[in-house]
């Protein structure tokens, strides 16, 4: 089927978080949210989905805009791409995510797609998967009925499948901030077509009394979904983060995903496993700079 | 007094209507009762068709009209190559396939409703039974014995064999100190206008017209050979080529979808649209490039080159496009000598069918391919004898000429100084300076290259003689109309359509500056075959050297009229009356003199003309030039390559062309930077991939890399100026120099930036993960050199 025009669907705009969850209930998994649109409609028109419902969560209040958080910040999910870009609280408390909405794709898409729908929607070689992942995000999601606070490193579950239930609606993301010691980064190889990342890492570490006292890394693109690099991460932990023991840590980046690194047209399997202990090394070597200054 | 503006950058006529969104293409033509055709595509690259049920798409709501291949096959007929070569086998290309299909989107059926979005579900209510066959997508394969064969009449696939060639290759290369040998891919490429291709047909019972909107480059070539598949006379077609937003190349054909909805709005008597998506374009429109060659060049270590050698597997995809056959052999093979003077060339050329979409001419059209061979086998050579590759052009130029030089394959170049352009892009490198900055980058262990690409091509298509004993089905001449109105104002019509060229402008410029009136007084014409009733199109570099010469005849026609007049009226000879600057004067008595305006009303008047002269003051041109035009030039890419990654960057990119005279820099700078960036796409990013089944694994842009500014330099331009002897006007065509010159440019640089490595070539694109490979094995192959000569030493 070759097509630009999507199959027919109904359209809900609700006013509220319930009133969507009650939607999606009511389509009993054939309804998707619609936020900024820019991954679910092109899936649309080439009818590689075609929901029975779209509900549109453009017009629920207080889903929008980037607020204090004690000494992190929350995200609301409605928020673009561009909002990241230009927010002073992104750029002083989570960085790498002002860094990484930077690298999303092109103007446009970047002034109408949101941190919430690229989070829920987790797609393999996403962007900010990676850096909620080394952030450490906490997610927050709501049904009609009740709301709970999805820790990050429970969220991404498989190949475009996260922790949310059918019936939830991503509503904020809280970032814990960082202090002083604390630098976090973002850098990815793009896909020269979609700019997509083919590899994407995200790493935040802490440094204290020249010791690396905690470190988080996020790998996207690189296979089903992103993942935290933990055996890098332990590299570094409790050492002096010297340019070998850096060099050490990106030799491990990425490996959790043997045996399920991605193999397409633009990249091996084994070209992407390569990418990864090279861009964790520079995502490395960024983040302890920015710590260091 | 009106000054000249041939050689001014004035701004572009059409750009205000294109840039405020008040320009009209295909789509934005909506005939009331107009009804939207979609077309369903095969998704098998091969199979036959067992059954198509049409019936419950055509009881959808909405749905007005469903058609299968079968049930209008006789209407539709088949769509023919128009560049024949000898003993080439021409099989049957019917617009919708009703036995075999043989590519993933061949047309199998087409559904009529009364919106896009009611034939966009109908298409899916479609049955078709299929019955997959084996497909072959790799040329070379398919001319195997036991490969998949796509049409009876063409054995191993083969659509033809053609040679090309002058001296003795293989005497050369035997007595040659030197021969090296390389196996080249030019990978396929799909053209990516920003407007994708759209038809409507209307069918006017009462008169028996056809007026086809179709966004194409050649209107009048598509009412020739819509009226010859259909058989609807010709004269009742008519074909407009509203505002067309690019081409490359690819709108250069009759396409399967103009005869369908013509033939579809004449059976049922309303107007239907077509307009192709994106991805409907990848399957359906045409690709280009796609050649496997197996390439020699054989010489002396003084650097002298005595020989070069293709043969060559040039993929050209499930049925012959329009052009098809003359891309990989006439625009490739006459050429393969380049600017150098080498007494020995050969060219064997095997067009093949594979089960792919159709492969037809993309900006540059076999020219790039040719460049692409010649300027990598130069560099090969180079390397191989040890020299400098700027000394070995440098050594095997052809000396400056102006009036012509027989290459060894027969044709004649026109003019040419090619020591040049090459000096001047040095300069503006600064070359001697770049190779130190290389030894320095080297220590630090960045990896920095340099490449050159010298090259010519055949323009200003052409010469119609010569091009039909080469294959051609139809004169390649150009027409223009000059009508000057009462008022004195000037309507200029041309047969050559323009895609994104600035015609409009570069015309205006010819005419105003030829008849000495302000720019505001001329209008031109084009893209509609019922104002300029016949022309060829716009393709292969040719519209001013060919097009514009056509309107500059006409005008001297007018002149030469109008001088009559003015003479007759101040009662002189007209050989004693000048035109200068829109006046029209007596030699020695400047006194006596009409302006052009005078003159024109008395045209019209047509109370005081010469005896028997007709009122009245136009002119039409059918201009056939002698020979095609040689432009020529050097361009040299600066790139880095990241050692960990593999992704290439392009630094510096300066170009250096020869187009012979500029009516309008500006728009010829527009054409290189356009051009080179498509150039770069593909030395670097851009590459269609087939599965081995035939699916298109790279069917949209999200997998298909067009270069974006990001990936592309600051381009550092400049021209030397050789006028060709072919035209009066000196032009020699500017529209494709960017693509041939550039892909040689980038790869010779990236070889460079790795030849420290012991590398020799890679193949386009260069991807990230190519490049780092290249490095990887590299790099081991050195170690385990290293580890060999040590061992060696230790066993000593």
């Amino acid at each position: 089927m070759i097509t630009s025009i999507a199959a027919p669907f109904s359209y809900h705009a609700p006013g509220s978080v319930e009133e969507a969850s009650r939607l999606l209930s009511r389509y009993r998994g054939n309804a998707r949210l619609l936020a900024g649109g820019h991954s679910l409609l092109p899936l649309m028109k080439l009818r590689l989905a075609s929901p029975e419902a779209l509900i549109d969560l453009g017009r629920v209040d207080g889903l929008s805009g980037i607020r204090e958080s004690g000494d992190g910040i929350a995200v609301g999910a409605m928020t673009t791409y561009a909002d990241l870009t230009r927010s002073d609280l992104v750029a002083e408390r989570a960085p790498a995510l002002a860094e990484a909405a930077a690298q999303v794709a092109d103007t446009p898409v970047r002034n109408a797609g949101t941190i919430g729908g690229s989070v829920a929607h987790a797609d393999p070689a996403g962007d900010l998967p990676a850096v909620v992942l080394a952030l450490g995000a906490q997610i927050h999601a709501r049904s009609a009925r009740a709301s709970r606070t999805i820790d990050v490193d429970r969220f991404f579950r498989d190949f475009m499948t996260t922790a949310l239930r059918p019936n939830e609606v991503l509503t904020e993301i809280h970032f814990p901030g960082e202090g002083d010691g604390t630098g976090s980064a973002y850098t990815k190889l793009a896909n020269k077509a979609s700019h997509y990342a083919l590899v994407g890492v995200a790493a935040t570490v802490t440094v204290s009394d020249g010791v690396c006292t905690a470190a988080r890394i996020g790998v996207t693109g690189a296979g089903p979904h992103p993942v935290r690099s933990r055996r890098a991460e332990r590299i570094l932990v409790g050492k002096a983060p010297s340019a070998s023991v850096i060099r050490q840590a990106a030799q491990r980046g990425g490996v959790e995903l043997e045996g399920q690194f991605n193999e397409d047209v633009h990249a091996s399997a084994e070209y992407r496993a390569e990418m990864a202990k090279v861009f964790t090394g520079r995502a490395l070597e960024s983040a302890f700079a920015r710590a260091a200054g | 007094m009106v000054t000249s503006t041939i050689g001014s950058s004035i701004r572009r006529r059409e750009d205000p209507r294109l840039i405020t969104g008040n320009a009209t293409y295909v789509d934005d033509v909506r005939p009331p009762g107009v009804l939207h055709l979609a077309i369903v595509r095969s998704p098998h690259a091969h199979a036959t068709i067992e059954n198509v049920d049409v019936t419950a798409a055509a009881n959808m709501p909405g749905v007005v009209a469903a058609f299968t291949g079968a049930d209008i096959q006789e209407q539709l007929g088949s769509l023919p190559a128009g560049w024949v070569l000898p003993d080439m086998k021409m099989p049957n290309h019917p617009p919708i396939a009703f036995e075999r299909v043989r590519y993933v989107g061949d047309a199998v059926a087409v559904v009529v409703a009364d919106s896009p979005q009611a034939a966009a579900d109908a298409v899916s209510s479609v049955e078709v039974e299929y019955g997959e066959l084996d497909a072959i997508v790799d040329a070379e394969q398919a001319t195997k014995d036991g490969a998949p064969q796509l049409h009876d009449d063409a054995p191993n696939n083969l659509a033809f064999e053609w040679e090309v060639g002058g001296g003795d290759y293989d005497a050369a290369a035997g007595e040659a100190e030197v021969v090296v040998k390389q196996r080249m891919i030019n990978q396929r490429l799909i053209p990516n206008p920003i407007e994708e291709r759209g038809v409507v047909a209307d069918y006017n019972r009462a008169t028996n017209q056809i007026t086809l909107w179709t966004s194409t480059q050649i209107p009048h070539l598509v009412r020739l050979l819509f009226s010859a598949v259909t058989g609807h006379p010709e004269q009742q077609v008519r074909v407009i080529a509203p505002e067309v937003g690019g081409g490359f190349g690819c709108k250069l054909y009759i396409y399967a979808e103009e005869v369908i909805c013509g033939v579809v709005s004449k059976i049922l008597a309303r107007p239907v649209k077509w307009i192709s998506g994106r991805q409907e374009g990848y399957l359906a429109t045409t690709h280009g490039r796609d050649h496997i060659a197996d390439v020699e060049i054989c010489g002396n270590r003084d650097g002298t080159i005595t020989g070069i050698k293709a043969e060559l597997y040039a993929n050209l995809g499930a049925y012959l496009s329009t052009f098809a056959p003359g891309i990989p052999t006439v625009l490739f093979g006459f050429t393969l000598g380049g600017p150098y003077r080498i007494s020995n060339v050969a060219c064997k050329v095997y067009g093949v069918f594979t089960n792919t979409t159709p492969v037809d001419a993309y900006r540059g059209a076999g020219r790039p391919e040719c460049t692409y061979v010649i300027e990598r086998l130069v560099d090969l050579f180079a390397k191989e004898i040890g020299r400098d590759p700027v000394a070995v052009r440098r050594k095997n130029f052809i000396p400056p000429f102006r009036n012509g030089y027989e290459v060894s394959t027969g044709v004649s170049y026109d003019s040419g100084n090619y020591r040049a352009g090459l000096n001047r892009a040095l300069e503006m490198l600064d070359y001697r300076g770049f190779r130190a900055d290389q030894r320095q980058a080297r220590r630090e262990g960045r990896l920095i290259g340099v490449g050159l690409s010298s090259y010519i091509e055949i323009c200003g298509i052409a010469p119609s003689a010569v091009a039909a004993s080469l294959g051609a089905g139809a004169g390649l001449w150009e027409s223009s109309t000059v009508r000057v109105h009462p008022t004195g104002k000037i309507a200029v019509y041309t047969g050559t359509s323009p895609h994104g060229q600035g015609h409009q402008t570069s015309f205006m410029q010819i005419a105003s500056s030829e008849l000495g009136v302000p720019i505001e007084d001329v209008e031109v014409f084009h893209g509609d075959t019922d104002k300029q009733q016949m022309g060829t199109g716009t393709f292969g570099s040719r519209s001013v050297a060919v097009g514009g010469t056509a309107l500059y005849m006409s005008l001297q026609k007018v002149i030469d009229k109008a001088k009559k007049i003015a003479a007759h009226q101040m009662g002189v000879p007209p050989r004693q009356v000048s035109f200068e600057n829109g006046t029209f004067y007596v030699e020695d008595i400047r006194e006596r003199q009409m302006s052009f305006g005078e003159v024109v009303g008395q045209a019209y008047a047509a109370t005081n003309l010469p005896p028997r002269m007709e009122p009245g003051l136009e002119a039409v041109t059918f201009f056939d030039p002698q020979n095609f035009t040689w432009p020529f030039g050097t361009h040299i890419a600066v790139v880095e390559i990241d050692p960990d990654t593999g992704e290439t960057s392009v630094l510096r990119y300066i170009a250096v062309d020869d187009v012979g005279n500029v009516i309008n820099p500006m728009i010829v700078d527009g054409m290189v930077h356009g051009g080179v960036a498509q150039g770069i796409g593909q030395a670097l990013q851009e590459q269609a991939v087939y599965s081995d089944n035939g699916q298109l694994l790279s069917g949209s842009m999200l997998d298909y890399a067009v270069p974006t500014a990001e990936d592309i330099p600051t381009f550092e331009t400049d021209r030397t100026v050789t006028p060709t002897n072919v035209n009066p006007l000196g032009v020699k065509g500017a529209g494709e120099t960017g693509t041939i010159a550039c892909s040689p440019a980038i790869v010779n640089a990236a070889v460079d930036a790795l030849s420290h490595l012991g590398v020799r070539h890679m193949d386009m694109p260069l991807t990230p993960e190519k490049v780092w490979r290249t490095i990887r094995d590299a790099r081991a192959a050195q170690t385990a050199a290293r580890r060999a000569r040590a061992a060696g030493r230790t066993s000593n």
